[in-house]
């Protein structure tokens, strides 16, 4: 589990870009990365033709300080922001979000009194060891389902905040949403999330303590 | 006087942008009593980590064995 920390030296000929069998792993992780930011596969393997054939061209200026995967997912990552920005805003996307467009959110709101308080069951507890379960390949199983489980849309612009690094503004321009529609949708997000995992597995799950 | 909704609301909307100073002296005090909101705000943390995480590719090996397939009390 420690040897994925390996970096590998500078010098290297970028094993994981040459072996075969590597290099398949990494696209099929790539791509099932892609695929989840961009919702249409012919786009997804695009971005990740697109960044391995840059990450080959530039294999040079791979300082060896990050490792390789997570050097090729940086790449990866602003290609396909690239492609959302080429791109022209889903119709379906602006649709939806646009009519939800004021200050309240139903899901947010049924976790709450009426004077505001958490309901008993709703009230987010302690969670046990939560670093540990990064390690924990099963944890990541839980956390993708959950991902699924949001909101198509709802979970677009949690992925464009999160996972690709745009700051709210732009993600506001490129959906054709506002600020406070935006802040919204990431609040709930990140609210129907934490309770996913919450119940799916920090006090439901049985894999606490491994 | 915070309410946890709202409390809740701007430890999501401090992720996305910097709160104003009594925005963040009525969250510091409303979390300093209040224990549900305090694990919401340290699992936003939480779930950014993941998120980073799960952007960078950086995710323990795929295998086919889980880690908890044998001291998980999955039946109990």
């Amino acid at each position: 589990m420690t040897g994925r920390h390996t970096t590998p030296p500078a010098t290297a000929p970028l094993p994981l870009l040459s072996d075969p069998a590597l290099l398949s792993e990494l696209h099929r992780d790539m791509l099932r990365f892609a695929r989840l930011q961009l919702r249409d596969a012919e786009l997804a393997e695009d971005a990740v033709q697109e960044a391995i054939e840059a990450a080959l061209m530039n294999a040079a200026t791979y300082a060896g300080t990050a490792t390789l995967k997570t050097w090729v997912f940086g790449i990866l990552r602003n290609k396909i922001i690239d492609i959302l920005r080429r791109g022209s805003r889903s119709p379906l996307l602006s649709t939806v979000i646009g009519s939800d467009n004021d200050d309240e959110d139903g899901a947010i709101d049924a976790l709450f009194r009426a004077n505001g308080h958490w309901h008993p069951g709703s009230r987010p507890a302690a969670w046990a060891a939560p670093e540990e379960s990064l390690e924990n390949k099963q944890f990541w199983a839980v956390f993708e389902a959950c991902l699924d489980h949001l909101a198509e849309n709802v979970a677009r612009v949690f992925m464009m905040r999160e996972m690709l690094g745009l700051e709210t503004a732009e993600i506001c321009a490129e959906l054709g949403i506002t600020a406070n529609n935006c802040h919204v949708i990431l609040h709930r997000a990140r609210t129907g999330l934490r309770g996913c995992l919450e119940s799916n597995w920090f006090v439901k799950g049985a894999c606490r303590t491994c | 006087m915070l309410s946890c909704k709202k409390a809740s609301r701007l430890c999501s909307e401090a992720l996305d942008r910097e709160l104003g100073l009594r925005e963040r002296l009525a969250l510091r005090m409303h979390l300093m009593m209040c224990s549900g909101c305090t694990n919401y705000h340290d699992q936003m943390a939480f779930i950014r980590r993941v998120t980073t995480r799960f952007a960078d590719g950086d995710l323990p090996p795929h295998g086919e064995t889980g880690s908890c397939s044998e001291d998980t009390p999955e039946n109990r």
